[in-house]
């Protein structure tokens, strides 16, 4: 029900919204649940566990009943608190937890057997029979389980994530909030202003107060104009801060496209991340119910939201309120609703010397014990010394005394301690450095009070950064004190609930403790009390009140679980966007990507780059017969491949031998300009890190070749090793990865299709294997390297990158009329398999240069990188796994790496393994499938002949262990 | 968690690259025993408190760094660039 | 044979537009990557003083005479753009970058705004003015960034330059749709 000319509403802008599928008319300035309540609706949820109505109950964030699913535009949102929703034209929501219908739910038999379900009913019952936990308690637990629904589709929305920076965060946009970002903003700091709610000013909006004489409404609009003209504020609406960090970072949540009907390309969500020099924190406080007996029904509110809901959106929860109260702040609910014309129906106050303040009727020492009520609230029972009556009333407003949201205080360990005059848990000092928490997040609960402690905490913000803050007098306000005598559960025989999120009961606390879980931790997961949506934000004091009641300890003995981030539910979808699909990881695409995809090739990923698998001709039914044709052309005539993704670094500078020596675990101090070795580089720990060619540019001045895969990681180590272990050589290097393409021309015919690019010809004798040097294509500065991966007569040419799209497509076209043509992946895999070449896939971390055949590359003549840890016994001899190559006896017979071997005589099971295949492929060359593999004492073992079993695969293949170089193995093609 | 790079100035930790205690400044010289080899590459101490360690500004200038923090406070006391600890202490 | 023709990275990509906002190529012709040799930093600034009226950059600075500029990249390199570095031959580790680089150009109202969704770094003009470069991370990708006028120059690696442009102008329209 509207109240004339209450609220901050527009009236002339009226919405239209539908809610379970009938149609309601709201304004634009309400949230969902305001408009709910508006139009009468009472009843807009059913509870998590019992399946029991519920309502509104707040009108913040923190709201555990009125959780609804929104639809929109194909979205399905589960679990939006309907009083954070902003009204919109064409908004759908539909109340969750509930089946066939809100009003007739099925599962609300689950409330009738609520004996049986109380806390720990889980645990206990479904352990046996064993049997049954797969086939029924699993299958039925997940259907019941849950809070709403996701639609199963893509979330297609569009999210956003960004940074922001400040010398000052002022959380919170109250009375507190509000001076510390003004006095903040007249000193000059660079200022941001967050506040989760769609409008500043905090209780302000809710509440009927005075500043300077004037609303608090209006002095608040005032100063926030002041704020919104100064270049150095930044106000952010909608942003609820969710987490405190280290160093002055903040996470927070802004709702950007939400509230609209139309968001266009607007982001839904924005995940902030804020770095701040200095925080203050404001956030308020939030009002804690009481428990007693039925006090989940729908019409049972918190004050304050009662307040707001009047003072802020115009709207009447009931059409005669009671007031159920342990403090003083029960009075202004009364007046207030009274001012408006709502009737009070009455005011029980536990407190048994509660002033009489207003016209109303006043209950003292008294408590409600029951209420009643088919589809919500009609009447309430009430308990005093002179016993028990009925009170006719459709809205309770229950206040239990305020907590001050202090969340974010305990992000980085700290925990708050118990002020008993206030009832309630406040910040220490420090808790989150540069944090400072004032106003009713610290347990100052008057307005004058909040003012001025805002200021307060502005000025020690703005020491700790050296900025002078200016003088400011506090506005005059109301200064009121916070009278309070705890009440936190009623006492009685029927369900009084804590946790309304959860469904946790008092009994089930005090079950809790009976069963001996008595620490507030254990308490929690035994009962799930806090671990619902609002994280304990409306029941964990009093939870844990109930347990040092039960276990006869005192509150601040009893202590408090902590709050963690986020402070309100986070979507993953914002914390992660931009990372869906594509946007997952950068792609780096080779100049000849545009040419290989052309052709047909499928891309494969290999790190981050994409690199094509093979390039596919008419009639080739499957990608074997493609890369089959691929080898035969660089075994029989000329192949070409870009090779540009492997790493390549410039190092430069006197010392540049000395530190590759250092660094590789062979020479290269005496490798000459025009000279191509490979090289072996070891990590520290003697296992290999990397392998690939270095070749000598000129005097001091040396181009080395890494991986594709290890390139970043073999980039920061040699800055490891320059700056930690030589620092004062003379060595710079750099990537030139990206600066030059570069392709393999590999295959007998390679030097002619080379020779019909280049400016000038090959002269073989010049240009032995491994030799490097500058050469002119189309009048382009290009270098070449006759190296080769397949073991043929090969080189690889680069040209800087803006000529590699040209390049690719010019020896690829060449090559095709040479009977040759572009090779993929698959090809280079199988060409270097059948030499016995080594990948990532053979040094993969845990392999030493003995295991792959290699340590009589170790230099005895110098130190080096993993020179020491290498020479370890236990990474030598006849003990270790060593590289050897498999061939299959029955050479059609298919392996596949990740296969493990056996003895032909022993089990296929872990103790008797004797080593795994790395690599495997089908050798159209040696028309056999090879494979590469590592078998204890391999090198004595070859001609033997082990088992293969694949045990994901189920096969089970005989093989012979031979030497890992399968063709050509005395390396006449390679220098031919 | 920030970082102030003394070449780049204060940054977000997405930035570095973590490797571990600086104990690998002090690589043993050729011919150590192997006990100050273990020492080297697997002898790490877990204080609970002050350490310093090694992390790489990959995503910034290349440095590495000397950070020196409290586990317990996550403080930052000092952040010196590697080339400096190691010329100096040579 | 035929001329190679020359491609850049950023050949379909750009301009991009969204809003106010515009994305483009940079046009950055020439890039050498400059690292004096040890002890030589004062003899490459003043080689470079001579050749081109450029000193060699502190951290997190830009020098610029004329078409020349130097950019600081990182720990003891800078990227001379736009002039002949054959002056610093002998004194600094030089190393051609020009075809490494994809670099746009991104202009529009307070375009720092389209950066803050991808740069964990603070570059509104009040402490990221002229003269001023980032070496930091776009997105994943490893990036430089200058301030340039009211908007920025933007270098990525070449073989990212597709997924550079893509995340840029996602971040430019939800700026834009913003208003």
């Amino acid at each position: 029900m509207r109240i004339d000319g209450k609220g901050l509403i527009d009236r002339k802008t009226a919405l239209n919204f539908r809610f379970d599928g009938r149609s309601y008319t709201g304004f634009q300035g309400d949230t969902l649940a305001s408009a709910l309540l508006a139009n009468g609706v009472r009843m807009v949820g059913r509870s998590f566990k019992y399946h029991r109505p519920r309502g509104v109950m707040t009108a913040g964030s923190e709201e555990p009943s009125a959780l609804v699913e929104v639809i929109e535009r194909g979205q399905q949102t589960p679990n939006v608190r309907a009083t954070v929703q902003e009204l919109h034209e064409g908004l759908e929501a539909r109340s969750q937890n509930r089946w066939p219908s809100l009003r007739y739910d099925l599962l609300a038999m689950n409330d009738l057997f609520a004996p049986f379900f109380g806390a720990g009913f889980y645990y206990k019952t479904f352990m046996w029979p064993r049997a049954f936990w797969e086939r029924l308690y699993e299958p039925a637990i997940r259907r019941a389980a849950g809070l709403g629904s996701l639609s199963g589709k893509h979330d297609e929305g569009i999210y956003e994530k960004a940074f922001a920076f400040c010398d000052l965060l002022v959380i919170g946009s109250g009375p507190a909030g509000l001076m510390a970002a003004l006095e903040a903003a007249r000193a000059g700091a660079d200022v941001i202003l967050a506040e989760e709610d769609s409008r500043m000013g905090g209780r302000l909006l809710a509440d009927t107060v005075e500043i300077d004489g004037r609303p608090g409404r209006d002095w608040a609009e005032g100063v926030l104009a002041e704020l919104d003209a100064m270049p150095n504020v930044r106000l952010m609406t909608r942003t609820a801060v969710t987490g405190a960090y280290d160093h002055g970072t903040f996470g927070a949540l802004e709702r950007v496209g939400l509230h609209l009907a139309q968001p266009g390309e607007r982001p839904r969500e924005c995940f902030w991340r804020i770095a701040a020099k200095q925080a203050v924190l404001a956030a308020g406080a939030l009002e804690r119910p009481i428990a007693f007996a039925d006090n989940d029904r729908p019409g049972v509110m918190m004050a304050g939201a009662v307040r707001a809901y009047l003072n802020r959106w115009g709207v009447a929860s009931g059409k005669s309120v009671a007031i159920f109260t342990n403090n003083g702040d029960a009075r202004k609910t009364a007046d207030e609703l009274t001012a408006a014309g709502i009737e009070v129906a009455a005011v029980i106050d536990s407190r048994p010397d509660a002033p009489a303040l207003g016209d109303y009727r006043l209950y003292r020492g008294a408590q409600v014990t029951g209420t009643h009520g088919r589809r919500g609230l009609e009447w309430i029972s009430v308990r005093d010394q002179n016993g028990e009556r009925r009170v006719e009333a459709d809205c309770l407003a229950v206040s239990g005394g305020w907590n001050p949201t202090l969340h974010l205080t305990c992000h980085m360990n700290s925990r708050p301690v118990w002020r008993p005059e206030i009832a309630a848990f406040v910040p220490v000092d420090g808790a989150v450095p540069g944090l400072h928490a004032c106003g009713a997040a610290a347990g100052v609960f008057s307005t004058a009070g909040c003012l001025e402690d805002g200021l307060r905490a502005a000025g020690a913000a703005l020491e700790a950064i050296g900025q002078k803050a200016p003088k400011i007098a506090a506005p005059k306000a109301e200064d009121g004190a916070y009278d309070i005598s705890p009440l936190w559960v009623v006492p009685g025989e029927r369900r009084a609930w804590l946790d309304f999120a959860n469904d946790v009961t008092a009994k089930d606390v005090r079950l809790s403790a009976q069963e001996n879980f008595r620490s507030v931790e254990h308490m929690k997961r035994y009962t799930t009390q806090g671990m619902a949506p609002d994280q304990g934000k409306n029941s964990n004091v009093g939870a844990l009140a109930v347990l040092a009641d039960a276990t006869g300890r005192g509150i601040p003995e009893t202590g408090t679980t902590t709050f963690r981030p986020p402070y309100v539910p986070v979507s993953i979808a914002a914390m992660g966007a931009g990372g869906r699909a594509a946007g997952f990881a950068p792609q780096r695409f080779t100049t000849s990507h545009e040419a290989s995809v052309e052709r047909g090739a499928p891309m494969i990923e290999a790190g981050l780059w994409y690199r094509p698998s093979y390039f596919p001709r008419m009639g080739e039914t499957d990608w074997r017969r493609a890369c089959n044709r691929e080898v035969h052309n660089v075994r029989g005539r000329v192949g070409v491949c870009d090779v540009s993704t492997l790493g390549k670094i410039d190092i430069q500078g006197k010392d540049a031998a000395r530190f590759l020596d250092f660094v590789y675990t062979n020479t290269f101090s005496t490798l000459q300009p025009g000279r191509v070795r490979y090289g072996l580089m070891l990590r520290e720990d003697g296992h290999v890190m990397d392998d690939g060619t270095t070749a000598c540019l000129a005097e001091n001045h040396y181009l080395m070749t890494t991986t594709t895969a290890a390139a970043g990681l073999v980039m920061r180590h040699l800055e490891f090793v320059h700056q930690a272990l030589r620092p004062s050589w003379d060595v710079r290097f750099i990537s030139v990865t990206e600066q030059w393409a570069q392709f393999a021309v590999a295959g007998p015919r390679s030097r002619d299709l080379l020779n019909s690019v280049l400016d000038q010809k090959l002269d073989p004798a010049a240009w032995p294997f491994m030799a490097c040097g500058a050469v002119s294509v189309s009048g382009v500065a290009g270098r070449l390297f006759r190296i080769s991966f397949s073991g043929e007569h090969a080189y690889e040419i680069a040209v800087p990158a803006r000529y590699g799209a040209a390049l690719f497509r010019d020896l690829v076209a060449r090559a095709e009329t040479m009977g040759g043509g572009a090779y993929g992946m698959e090809a280079l895999n199988v060409l270097r398999v059948e030499k016995g070449l080594l990948t990532h896939a053979e040094i993969h971390g845990r392999t030493t240069a003995f295991d792959v055949g290699l340590e009589k590359m170790m230099s005895k003549k110098k130190d080096f990188i993993g020179k020491a840890a290498a020479a370890r016994p236990g990474l030598l001899g006849a003990g270790r796994e060593q590289l050897v190559g498999l061939r299959p006896l029955d050479a059609e017979r298919e392996i596949g790496a990740g296969a493990h071997l056996f003895r032909k005589s022993d089990p296929a099971k872990r103790e008797f393994d004797q080593g795994y295949v790395t690599s495997a492929c089908y050798s159209a060359t040696l028309r056999s499938w090879l494979g590469l593999a590592f078998v204890v004492n391999g090198r004595a073992r070859h001609g033997e002949t082990i088992r293969l079993v694949d045990h994901m695969r189920k096969t089970e293949v005989l093989c012979e262990i031979t030497d890992p170089v399968f063709f050509d193995p005395e390396g006449e093609k390679v220098r031919g | 968690m920030r970082i102030t790079c003394p070449l780049c100035g204060e940054r977000d930790r997405r930035e570095f690259y973590y490797y571990g205690a600086d104990d690998y400044l002090r690589r043993p010289g050729e011919g150590a025993a192997p006990e100050a080899w273990d020492s080297y590459l697997h002898l790490r101490d877990n204080p609970a408190g002050i350490t310093r360690d090694l992390w790489h500004h990959e995503m910034g200038c290349s440095a590495w760094l000397v950070v020196e923090r409290s586990t317990i406070t996550h403080e930052i006391r000092s952040v010196k660039l590697v080339s400096d600890v190691q010329e100096g202490g040579k | 044979m035929a001329e190679l023709l020359a491609t850049s990275p950023l050949e379909g990509l750009v301009p991009l537009s969204a809003g106010p906002f515009t994305l483009s190529d940079a046009g950055v012709a020439r890039i050498t990557s400059v690292a004096p040799f040890a002890g030589k930093e004062k003899a490459v600034s003043a080689a470079l003083k001579k050749a081109h009226g450029l000193a060699f950059p502190a951290p997190n600075t830009v020098i610029s005479k004329g078409e020349a500029r130097i950019v600081w990249t990182g720990r003891g390199q800078a990227f001379l753009i736009g002039a002949d570095p054959a002056p610093l031959a002998g004194i600094a580790a030089l190393t051609d970058q020009s075809d490494g680089w994809a670099v746009l150009r991104l202009d529009g109202p307070e375009a720092e705004r389209v950066l803050a969704r991808k740069v964990a770094v603070d570059l509104r003009p009040a402490v990221f003015g002229e003269g001023a470069v980032v070496r930091t991370a776009l997105g994943h990708m490893m990036s430089v960034i200058l301030r340039a006028g009211a908007g920025f120059e933007i270098f990525v690696f070449r073989s990212m330059a597709h997924t550079a442009v893509h995340e840029i102008g996602e971040a430019m329209r939800a700026v834009a749709a913003r208003g």
